[in-house]
């Protein structure tokens, strides 16, 4: 152990106090009072940052007594080194930053080594929370954990425990506790607005809060007993005598948020007790939106369902709900009537369901005209005049009929469509775009030489490199029988020929701008890739329109254009233009591909929402109905269709279009280039 | 020792012992009506839900033998009507497995029937409709389906790729039997039964497989079949833990995509 004056004497030789006059008498007091490691560890780094710059030396010498009571050796060292890097990078002032910034650093390096950043575990967090509830919830980040029902809001770094492992366990923690709230029965409380007449609601709410946070860990130990006893582990919070009493209540498999309510005049006396690390926040407010807006939905839906049944139009419909004992399915009933919801409608049920237990009789009113629908928020307003300019000419054009749901029959040569060329744009687009995926590319090359190269030995052949010794003994045996002898006796490899024509029809609509128009530009490079590689024959068009008179269908890639410089150029040249009006479009790609000598014909659209179209009756009911008719034709003529789509409604009514199994949504815009090679080899193995 | 008229053929064997089969719904009625009436049978469902077991129950229970053919995509029209083989210097017909189970009056399951080749529907087609004949071309002999006979096939409806459709002028020949997971109570007794563990394990089991079928088209393409609970049971009945037993049973038969494995194993570690 070094005295105070052997400290000191170390310090001023180290600091070269002769030049600075500087008093050092303070940190060698400071130094002194540490154990000797701590000394030792301290004076050996003066001394070599001392060879760097004095200045920092002597920061360092001044702040690390009190450092050293809260950091470890090891991590000191870190600090000293960060300091010195940056030293060498920036100079004298950012390593005085580093050094200063001594908390910054602790936090920074503790939520390295221990925190979890919520966007390294978004995959796995979506998919246990779709594990645990049955349905696709959203994600995103907020400082506080809370949900609306439908996304889930989760600090973008959880580091409040001291490891990697359990911070995680409080990451899932969070996620189970947010689902509780909807699976038992907290939201409920708050959109039945049961707290909103206390005389301190927020007050109130804090309190609910802490009741049913009691009441969940406890639905919690009996559903997933296996996260609760981890939970255990770093569960933080001491509760009072009174508030144990609460628990105990509210741990009975029997009890209700009903229970935390009736609680709550007794609970409100007495002081709040700390929450547990994984408690969540209550938001009234957005589960209030999001409730609001599921039954605007739910009435539009129902109104067009009403509209599209025919019968006397005066008399208000009636809906009920009707439960399947057997199968335990909703059933809809319209006028006494049962009838087959869409998907889309039976979704929106449940959801319900989900949340109030039953389906409450005023959500199955139609909705009257001109009520709000929130599907239609992104509707634009144009100028009607701009939109017919130039559009009446109708030589050179394609005339497509067109479903009339209302009527239940086509309407003739209603829509005015046009091919046209994407100009073409060399801007390296195609180049950034292997680069970027490189690794992705070499990949979906080796997968699909593969596949083409799958060899099979074909048997009972006219001629081939072996004899077929099946088919030999049968015709020997044939001969002996008295017939003749087959001449197939051969058995020869051949490549397998798959005779695949694929046609691509991409959404071209003004709401793909920005990252949905990239992310289907770096599709089709990788599509384009996968398929050169495989050899199937394929097209790639582009489609967009405003209203009937102005259907355009954009040429990207003919079926006998190779893939050049020319089509890679307009794939590069593919820029958003108006609406999504599908059903020409699909019977357009259909007449190209019947004319297409292929054994399998296949017709893959990839869309980011559902088909609408400027200022007349396109959208909604209308829209889907014609899109499914032109589907169901080219089902007819012996073709494939099958969709994929970004839009995060497209379960809503993909399987109304595509049929269960023929359709893909992908969650979010950038994952469509890494996807889109994997489903079409799926779908054509 | 050649044959009597040149002819081989198998006689199918009557089950000895009942196999166990939990019904779900109701069918067994369905079934039994079906095989009244002459109509051949179309099962639809995952993987693993029972369809083959039930078959076997159905043979059993109907005192019918059962002749059970996979089908695979080499499968070809000749490897279900039989061929001709020389024996002794003469040659002698070979009954496939479909003209055997026909000539005998059993049951003929064919599971998976749009993996076989294109070329075996020419036969099926008039055995599933109301000629309920096979002709076997090469002999020149018509078959007639004794009353006792029945066609059984399965399908796996969940399968994307389009070259695995089935055609309506198939599917239209059958009496459709939709096959789904059974109720959780049911299924935890089936767990129990097939693998011999307890209640609240095979109850767990349940809950975790209800998990993984919540992720169908959101990152798994088919949920835990009952097929799957039954081996993570047995291999629970011999020591391993819940947690390894479900890794290596389920999950990892599940998936393969990192991100969705550990999602799986988080979801079991939170029950078990
Ligand atoms: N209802 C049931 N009763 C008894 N056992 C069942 C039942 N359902 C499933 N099983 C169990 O699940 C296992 C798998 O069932 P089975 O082999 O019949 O499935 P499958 O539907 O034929 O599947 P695949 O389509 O893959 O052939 C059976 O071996 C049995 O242990
Ligand atoms: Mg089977």
């Amino acid at each position: 152990m070094s005295d105070f004056g052997t400290i000191l004497k170390e310090l001023e030789r180290f600091l070269e106090v002769e030049f600075s006059m500087r008093d050092v008498s303070g940190i060698a007091k400071d130094i002194a009072a540490l154990p000797p490691k701590d000394q030792d560890f301290i004076l050996n780094w003066t001394q070599r940052l001392s060879a760097a710059h004095v200045q920092i030396a002597t920061l360092f010498a001044t702040l690390a007594p009190e450092v050293a009571r809260r950091m470890d050796q090891r991590l000191i060292e870190a600090w000293v080194m960060q300091s010195l890097d940056a030293h060498d990078r920036n100079g004298l002032q950012a390593a005085v930053k580093v050094l200063r910034e001594v908390d910054r650093f602790i936090e920074q390096d503790h939520e390295h080594a221990a925190g979890i950043v919520l966007e390294d575990v978004r995959g796995i967090i979506l998919t246990f929370a779709c594990g645990l509830s049955g349905r696709r919830l959203f994600l995103d980040t907020s400082d506080e954990a809370w949900t609306d029902g439908e996304t889930l809001h989760l600090p973008a770094i959880i580091a409040r425990m001291e490891n990697a492992a359990d911070n995680f366990v409080l990451c899932k923690a969070l996620v189970a506790m947010l689902w509780a709230q909807g699976r038992f029965g907290t939201m409920r409380v708050l959109f039945e607005g049961m707290l909103k007449d206390h005389p301190d609601p927020m007050r109130a709410l804090a309190f609910f809060n802490r009741l049913e946070t009691l009441r969940l860990e406890a639905c919690i130990s009996r559903e997933l007993p296996g996260l609760f006893r981890d939970m255990l582990r770093i569960k933080d919070d001491v509760l009072p005598e009174t508030w144990q009493a609460y628990a105990v209540r509210l741990s009975h498999p029997d009890a209700t948020s009903m229970d935390s309510l009736s609680l709550l005049p007794d609970a409100l006396q007495s002081d709040i007790p700390d929450p547990p690390c994984y408690q969540c926040k209550l938001d009234t407010d957005a589960i209030m939106k999001r409730i609001a807006e599921e039954n605007a939905k739910l009435r539009v839906k129902l109104s067009e369902i009403a509209r599209s049944i025919p019968g006397p139009n005066e008399s208000p419909k009636k809906f009920e709900v009707a439960h399947d004992r057997a199968s335990g399915e909703m059933e809809l009933m319209l006028d006494d009537m049962p009838i087959a919801p869409p998907e889309d409608v039976r979704q929106l049920l449940s959801s319900v369901m989900l949340d109030f237990g039953e389906i409450p009789p005023e959500y199955l009113v139609a909705a009257g005209p001109g009520e709000y629908d929130p599907t239609l928020d992104r509707a634009v307003q144009k100028d009607p005049e701009q939109v017919w300019q130039g559009t009446y000419h109708e030589e050179g054009a394609t005339l497509y009929p067109e479903w009339d749901m209302g009527r239940g029959s086509y309407r003739k040569n209603w829509c005015v469509m046009r091919e046209r060329d994407v100009p073409a744009i060399h801007d390296g687009f195609i180049e950034m775009t292997l680069a970027k995926h490189s690794q992705l590319v070499r990949q979906i090359r080796r997968t699909f030489e593969g596949m083409r190269d799958e060899d099979r030995l074909l048997k009972r052949q006219p001629q081939g490199e072996h004899i077929d010794l099946d088919a030999l003994i049968e015709a020997l045996s044939d001969v002996n029988a008295g017939s003749e002898m087959s001449e197939l006796l051969y058995a020869r490899l051949y490549r397998a020929e798959r005779n695949i024509a694929v046609a691509f029809l991409v959404d071209m609509s003004g709401s793909t701008k920005g990252w949905v128009n990239d992310a289907e530009r770096e599709a089709l490079v990788l599509m384009s890739e996968a398929l050169e590689a495989l050899g199937d024959r394929y097209a790639i068009y582009g489609f967009s329109g405003m209203t009937r008179k102005k259907c355009e269908l954009f040429r990207i890639k003919r079926f006998d254009e190779p893939y050049g410089d020319e089509v890679k150029a307009r794939i590069s040249g593919i820029r958003p233009q108006d609406y999504t009006r599908m059903g020409f479009a699909i019977r357009h790609m259909n007449a190209l591909l019947k004319e297409m000598d292929a054994k399998t014909r296949i017709l893959i659209t990839i869309t980011d929402g559902r088909p609408e179209d400027y200022n007349d009756n396109y959208r909604g009911g209308y829209g889907i109905a014609d899109t499914r008719q032109a589907l169901t034709e080219a089902r007819r003529s012996g073709i494939h269709p099958f969709g994929i789509t970004i839009d995060k409604e497209g379960r809503d009514y993909l399987p109304h279009l595509y049929g269960p199994a023929h359709y893909v949504v992908i969650d979010e815009a950038r994952l469509l280039p890494l996807k889109v090679a994997e489903i079409y080899r799926r779908l054509t193995v | 020792m050649i044959p009597p008229d040149n002819l081989l053929t198998l006689s199918p064997q009557r089950m000895a012992e009942e196999p166990y089969y939990q019904a779900t719904g109701g069918e067994v009625e369905l079934f039994e009506a079906a095989y009244r009436n002459h109509l051949p049978m179309l099962l639809k469902g995952p993987t693993g839900c029972g369809k083959t077991r039930f078959v076997e129950y159905m043979a059993w229970r109907l005192k019918r033998p059962l002749v059970t053919v996979a089908c695979h995509d080499d499968l070809t029209a000749s490897d279900l009507v039989g061929r001709y083989l020389i024996i002794g210097g003469q040659t002698v017909w070979m009954d496939g497995p479909l003209v055997a189970a026909v000539r005998s009056g059993a049951i003929c399951y064919l599971d998976e029937i749009v993996e076989a080749r294109k070329d075996t529907m020419v036969v099926i087609h008039p055995l599933a409709d109301d000629r309920r004949i096979l002709t076997i071309e090469k002999r020149g002999e018509v078959v007639h389906a004794p009353d006792e006979f029945m066609l059984v096939v399965s399908y796996n409806p969940g399968y994307q790729s389009v070259l695995k459709e089935m055609k309506q002028s198939t599917r239209q020949r059958f009496v459709a039997c939709e096959f789904g997971y059974p109720d959780p109570a049911i299924e935890a007794g089936i767990v129990m039964r097939e693998s011999g563990i307890k209640p609240e394990v095979a109850a767990n089991l349940v809950k975790f497989a209800a998990m993984t079928r919540n992720l169908k088209g959101n990152g798994l393409e088919e949920g835990a079949s009952t097929r799957l609970l039954v081996h993570a049971g047995q291999l629970i009945a011999s020591g391993l833990t819940p947690a390894d037993a479900c890794r290596s049973a389920i999950a990892e038969a599940l998936t393969d995509d990192a991100d969705t494995l550990a999602a799986i194993l988080e979801l079991s570690s939170s029950l078990f």
